[in-house]
């Protein structure tokens, strides 16, 4: 058997979310080669740091513009080129995998499997459904298997390797889309997905300006990634891909503090998993508290400043 | 041009699920059903396009058992012309629902279809782009903004570092993120007018779709459980207790 595990970067780096579903990759048990895809120079790079990794016996590089912008449709017809060499294809759940892996399982006439937390057996796998409130075991009976994999659970694959880098046969763009532009928000701050510890606040923050105010002097002394509620999100105090939950990003970091979060199973379904998990929220009976290892029922514009004081010293 | 929107119907967003003691399933007997909160988002955005005289139809369809109706007179409520019922009993995959889609699809010959880009029950997040891949066209998920060209769209997608726009040559799939728009509430009278609105009944036979599940469910389980810990008095107590006692500063 032979696993295609398919690589998150940013067209410089390799992205932690990599090495994490390469541990569920090589828990199928067979090879795992992995396909790098991107556009420019950044793209050799990653490749590179690819081919270092534990367990990796193949790397496969396409570079074009087609896959500069993750645009869905050229990235799965590479992959579905690529298919009849592989016995599963395994990707991180992040969104632009989620964008392209059930395009490439469609086109393969596979059922995907989204986001495992658990491999099982190689065809066997657990996933949770209503946002984490079940988790289900399902074995899939397709020929090949089309995977995503919430990296959340999984630990990282480490370097020790030394694999061999090819180019990967190329594949055309169908031209169904085409790039337009983008926002993307640069930040020193670590990613959501792979921080350690986070800060996220909720509707009480009541403005953009108050998490510039209270959230972020907290996180930044945290060395934390900031996260949000969707009712914060909604409300334009905070920008969408800081959304932790069911629709938003999944994380278990080290440390989880909400502050100002009712706690909707929304919510908790993004950070439950966290673990340790700080809730700091004026209403004793909120529900957040049922998850929450510490939880200080204070006003939030009393106890962050507070907090982020305490840690100076 | 038409606008097709599926819709599903799923157990109410605010029913705390429980999984069946025997573990084959989750409790679904007396639950609340409602249709899907994304594909509110999806019906609503079709129907500000046939407002703004982008779309001339806004047709609903649906997979599944007879109750699935209720989803689609919901729909029709909100202001869609019309819906469709595709009979399915049991466990229909997402792939599964593609392809009676994609039926539906070459029958009814939408210049757009707007999707979910989730079902909250089982959180697959493919249905979408599958029907994309069977039809060969192109595909925008996650969107949080939409706008006709002609023939041809430009979306904003909320995607992991931000926003990305793109174009999409038509006919186009899009999925919608929870950001889109905010879904009308259907008054009285639309009510009682939703109740006159054709819905057409169909099976799954009528499409010659197999929908033999790929995957089976072996089990569900209840996932491990999280106590909760200790109030603390004050942040003082706090740092500490994270200091000495979780170790995590
Ligand atoms: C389809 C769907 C998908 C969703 N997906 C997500 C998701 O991915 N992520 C997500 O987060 N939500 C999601 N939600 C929304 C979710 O249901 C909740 O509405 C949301 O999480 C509430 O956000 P909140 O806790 O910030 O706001 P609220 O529920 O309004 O809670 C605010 C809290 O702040 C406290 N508070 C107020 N003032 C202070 C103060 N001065 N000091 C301290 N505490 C204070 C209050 O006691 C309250 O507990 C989704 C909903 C739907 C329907
Ligand atoms: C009565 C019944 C019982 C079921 N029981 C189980 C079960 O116990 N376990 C299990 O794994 N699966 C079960 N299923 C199947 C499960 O609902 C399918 O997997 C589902 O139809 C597609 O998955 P999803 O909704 O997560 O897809 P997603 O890809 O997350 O859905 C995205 C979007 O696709 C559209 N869409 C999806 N499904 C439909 C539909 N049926 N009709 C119209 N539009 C749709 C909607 O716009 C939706 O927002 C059941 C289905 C039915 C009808």
């Amino acid at each position: 058997m032979t696993t295609l595990l398919i690589a998150e970067h940013d067209h410089e780096t390799l992205k932690d979310s990599t090495n994490k579903a390469l541990t569920a990759a090589s828990q199928l048990g067979g090879d795992v080669h992995v396909l790098v895809a991107g556009g420019g120079q950044g793209t050799k790079a990653a490749a590179e740091a690819a081919a270092k990794l534990a367990g990796v016996s193949k790397v496969l590089v396409a570079e074009g513009p087609a896959y500069e912008h993750d645009l869905a449709e050229p990235l799965a017809a590479l992959i579905v080129a690529l298919a009849p060499g592989y016995d599963a294809f395994v990707a991180p759940a992040t969104s632009r995998f989620k964008n392209v892996m059930p395009r490439v399982a469609a086109l393969l006439d596979v059922m995907q499997v989204s986001e495992i937390i658990k491999v099982v057996a190689p065809d066997t796998y657990e996933r949770p459904i209503y946002a984490g409130n079940a988790i289900q075991t399902v074995k899939s009976k397709d020929a090949k298997k089309v995977i995503t994999v919430r990296t959340s659970t999984f630990a990282a694959a480490g370097e020790g390797g030394s694999a061999a880098i090819e180019n990967a046969a190329s594949a055309a763009d169908p031209g169904l889309s085409t790039f337009v532009g983008e926002e993307v928000a640069k930040s020193d701050r670590p990613e959501l997905t792979s921080a350690k510890i986070i800060v996220s606040g909720g509707r009480a923050m009541q403005s953009r300006e108050n998490f510039a105010k209270y959230i972020e002097p907290l996180a930044d002394k945290l060395g934390a990634g900031v996260g949000a509620s969707r009712a914060a999100v909604d409300a334009g105090y905070a920008p969408n891909d800081w959304q932790v939950g069911q629709t938003g990003k999944v994380v278990a970091p080290e440390l989880y503090v909400a502050v100002g979060i009712s706690g909707a199973i929304q919510h908790l379904a993004g950070m439950k998993d966290s673990k340790v998990i700080v809730a700091i929220n004026k209403d004793e009976d909120a529900p957040i508290f049922q998850v929450a290892d510490y939880g200080l029922v204070a006003d939030l514009y009393q106890a962050v400043p507070e907090l982020t004081e305490a840690l100076v010293r | 041009m038409k606008v097709l929107v599926p819709v599903k119907r799923v157990v109410d967003y605010n029913v705390k699920v429980r999984v069946k003691s025997d573990g084959t399933g989750v409790e679904l007997a007396n639950v609340k059903m409602s249709m899907n909160p994304f594909d509110e988002i999806a019906v609503e955005e079709a129907l500000r396009l046939k407002e703004a005289g982008k779309a001339t139809e806004v047709v609903v369809v649906s997979i599944g058992p007879a109750q699935a109706s209720e989803t689609i007179r919901t729909a029709l409520a909100m202001g869609a012309d019309r819906g469709i019922l595709v009979k399915a009993e049991g466990n229909v995959e997402p792939l599964a629902v593609a392809k009676i889609l994609k039926a539906v699809v070459e029958a009814e010959q939408p210049g757009l279809v707007i999707l979910g880009k989730q079902a909250i029950d089982d959180d697959s997040n493919q249905t979408g782009q599958m029907l994309a891949a069977l039809l060969g066209w192109s595909q925008a998920t996650f969107a949080s903004k939409l706008e006709v060209e002609g023939s041809d769209f430009k979306v904003t997608r909320e995607v992991d570092g931000g926003l990305q726009t793109i174009k999409l040559k038509g006919p186009a799939i899009v999925t919608t993120d929870l950001r889109l728009n905010e879904p009308r509430y259907a008054s009285l009278p639309n009510i009682m007018k939703a109740k006159k609105k054709p819905i057409d009944d169909k099976s799954v036979a009528d499409y010659g779709v197999d929908v033999t599940p790929r995957l089976e469910v072996l089990k569900t389980a209840e996932p491990a459980g999280r106590k909760a810990g200790v109030k603390v008095k004050d942040v003082a107590e706090l740092v500490n207790k994270l200091k000495t006692e979780a170790g995590v500063l």
